[in-house]
Order: structure tokens, then C-alpha cells, then sequence
């Protein structure tokens, strides 16, 4: 399995994990499966919102554009160029600016961890790390 | 690694189970009835309200008592405990010339009424009944339009210092459904068809109340003292 299909399977899971948080957060699920964590506690916060918009959703709608170029990349006609994984590279960069901002918020400001958030967290980090190990190989051999 | 298209067939094999497991826990998780229900129409133990006649708040020698008949999910009732209660507390409650008693009076049609009046019964019994009724009304907005209020009522009961495991298997347990199912059947023996209904001495009052109407009441049933 090349490095780019490692991208694309990590983003669809990724899909999945702030899926699950968004379907809580708008009542379609009524507990977090969370064990000892505090899912709830970090997900009831004020920083679950951010400009009025919920942070599962952009956690949705950013492993979909993952998802998107990722799959994209693997298509004939681009599985020999470099682009679509700069793209990768620069989309999971800002996704790991961004969880590593939503991580400060849960251990210094509501002081409460979601194992979920450190699961997105971890995704998040792999497509990067994946991105990156797709950009240093060949295109030829990516392809 | 070099992809062949017997790779890339590989991959969209893989990628299909992921995605089927996927979608097939979110639906079964969407899908799956809520956590907690509280059944309607139990049959009501004696035990259900043994020295139980609502939740009060107010010195005992208040010189008025007003009943509260309402409902969670109500938005009369909403807009009554979250705009109006707070001048009534100050004003009346806390002056010692009014007592408040709530009853529970769960409309058919609302479907979080009858498990918000249970989630409120389980802070009753950690002593924090009326910090969990204000969440609840506060929050109505956000929880009367979901599928599961069950998280939202418990995320309120964490917020407000509630011990959780005890709340979680209060809830669970339902015990409080018959005091519920109680508590509307008395009210409407007693009349109430609408929510909310404040008694008075006797006497029902049905509709939309402000606080000056129930300060007017309140002075024309028990003048202040002049000096």
C-alpha cells in the first residue's frame, strides 16, 4: 500500500472519529462512548464552538478535503505528479496547527481530555507524517 | 512502493470495509434507542409519594403559597422560570412572603418532558433540584429539538457538581417515573389542562404570567406589613 492510500484510509477515519463528535454534539447520539475521559466535559465547553461554528464540523469538513485530494491523487491521471500531496502536506499541516491549538485549550484552559480529540489528534499527525514520507518518495514510484 | 492496478484494486477493497464499518456504527449509534426512557403511565406505588408534594423552596412561614404545575419542553414554562422566576425569587421567595411549590405535569406531547422532570428528580436527591430545573429551562433550546436529550441532561448534571455515576444510575434506574405520573395525575384532578398553571389557594390560574402580575397577587392576598 503506497503512502497515499495510507492518507486516504487515515482521512476516512478520521471522517468517522468527527463524525461521531458532531452527530453527539447536534442530540443525534446521546452519550459519548468515552470510559474515563471527558468527552462530555470538553464537548459541553464553550470552546467546542469556535466563531460560532462547531469544531466537529470542521473537523468533518477538513478530513473530507483530506479525503477528497488524498483519493484524488491516486487517480491515472495524477498518481505520477507531485501536487496533490503538497496539497496533503499543506492541508494536514494547518489540520495539526489546528489540533494542536484545540489540544492547548483542553490541557491548560478546560483542563479535561476526550480521548476521541487525542485519537483525531493522532490521525491528524499520521497523514501528515504519511503526506510528507509521499512527497520524498519518487512520483513514479508513488504512482 | 509502486501501486499496479492490482494494488490500487486492493485498496478500494480495503477502503469499502472501512468505510461500510463506518457508516454501519454511526447508523447502528443513530439508530439505537435512547439511553434513557422514562415509561409513561406506570402504575404508582404508594411509595412513589410517601411525604412527597413537590419541590419547594421558601420559608416554611411564608405567609402564600403558590403551586406550579409545568413542563420541561413547555415554552410558556421556559420563558416563565428564566425571566420571570428570578424577579419573583428576589422579590417574593426571599423575603419570606412567598412559597414556591413545582409539580411535574409532563404534556403528551413532548417527548424530554417526563425524562427532564426524572433528570431534575435525580439532582433532588444529591440536594441540587433547583441548579438542575434552571440548566434544564435555560437550556430547552438546545436539547427539545434533538433526538437524545439523555447527554445533554447529563452534561448539565456535571456542570452543576452533580456526583455522575450516582446521577447515571438514578436515571437509569427510572425510580422517579410513578412520583412523575403522580404528580400530573393530581394535577389534573385538581383541573390543570395547560401548562403553566399556578394554584393559589385553591384556585387555578392558567395562561401567561409576569412577575408584577404575581407580586399584585401576592400583596392582595397578604398586605405588607406597614410601618
Amino acid at each position: 500500500m503506497s503512502f497515499r492510500m495510507g492518507a486516504a484510509l487515515l482521512s476516512l477515519v478520521g471522517l468517522f472519529v468527527s463524525a461521531y463528535l458532531y452527530l453527539y454534539k447536534i442530540g443525534r447520539i446521546g452519550t459519548l462512548a468515552c470510559g474515563t475521559g471527558a468527552c462530555e466535559t470538553v464537548q459541553a465547553s464553550v470552546w467546542s464552538r469556535i466563531g460560532g461554528i462547531e469544531v466537529a464540523l470542521i473537523g468533518v469538513l477538513g478530513y473530507a478535503t483530506l479525503l477528497i485530494v488524498s483519493l484524488a491523487s491516486l487517480q491515472p491521471a495524477l498518481s505520477a505528479r507531485r501536487w496533490p500531496v503538497i496539497i496533503l502536506v499543506g492541508l494536514s499541516a494547518i489540520g495539526v496547527c489546528f489540533t494542536g491549538y484545540l489540544t492547548y485549550l483542553e490541557l491548560f484552559v478546560i483542563r479535561a481530555i476526550c480521548r476521541w480529540c487525542v485519537g483525531s489528534a493522532a490521525i491528524i499527525v499520521s497523514i501528515l507524517a504519511v503526506a510528507l514520507l509521499a512527497l520524498r518518495s519518487p512520483a513514479r514510484r508513488e504512482a | 512502493m509502486a501501486t499496479s492496478p492490482g494494488g490500487l484494486k486492493r485498496f478500494y477493497a480495503v477502503f469499502v470495509v472501512v468505510a461500510l464499518v463506518g457508516l454501519g456504527a454511526l447508523g447502528y449509534l443513530i439508530a439505537k434507542p435512547a439511553t434513557v426512557s422514562i415509561p409513561v403511565n406506570v402504575t404508582i406505588q404508594p411509595s412513589d409519594t410517601a411525604g412527597f408534594h413537590g419541590y419547594v423552596k421558601g420559608s416554611p412561614e411564608a405567609p402564600v403559597e403558590i403551586t406550579e404545575f409545568a413542563d420541561y419542553q413547555c415554552p410558556f414554562c421556559q420563558t416563565f422560570a428564566t425571566l420571570q422566576m428570578p424577579t419573583i425569587e428576589s422579590r417574593l421567595i426571599q423575603t419570606g412572603r412567598l412559597r414556591w411549590r413545582y409539580r411535574d405535569f409532563p404534556l403528551q406531547q413532548h417527548p424530554f418532558s417526563r425524562l427532564a422532570a426524572h433528570s431534575a428528580a435525580c439532582a433532588d436527591e444529591q440536594g441540587k433540584f433547583w441548579e438542575q430545573h434552571q440548566r434544564i429551562y435555560e437550556g430547552q433550546g438546545e436539547w427539545s429539538g434533538v433526538r437524545d436529550a439523555t447527554g445533554t441532561f447529563r452534561n448539565y448534571a456535571k456542570a452543576i457538581g452533580l456526583d455522575v455515576p450516582r446521577y447515571d444510575a438514578c436515571m437509569s434506574s427510572g425510580k422517579y417515573a410513578g412520583r412523575i405520573q403522580a404528580s400530573q395525575e393530581e394535577g389534573a384532578r385538581l383541573g390543570v389542562a395547560s401548562t403553566p398553571t399556578l394554584m393559589v389557594g385553591g384556585r387555578l390560574y392558567q395562561g401567561r404570567f409576569d412577575s408584577d402580575a404575581i407580586v399584585h397577587l401576592v400583596d392582595s392576598l397578604a398586605p405588607r406589613a406597614t410601618k
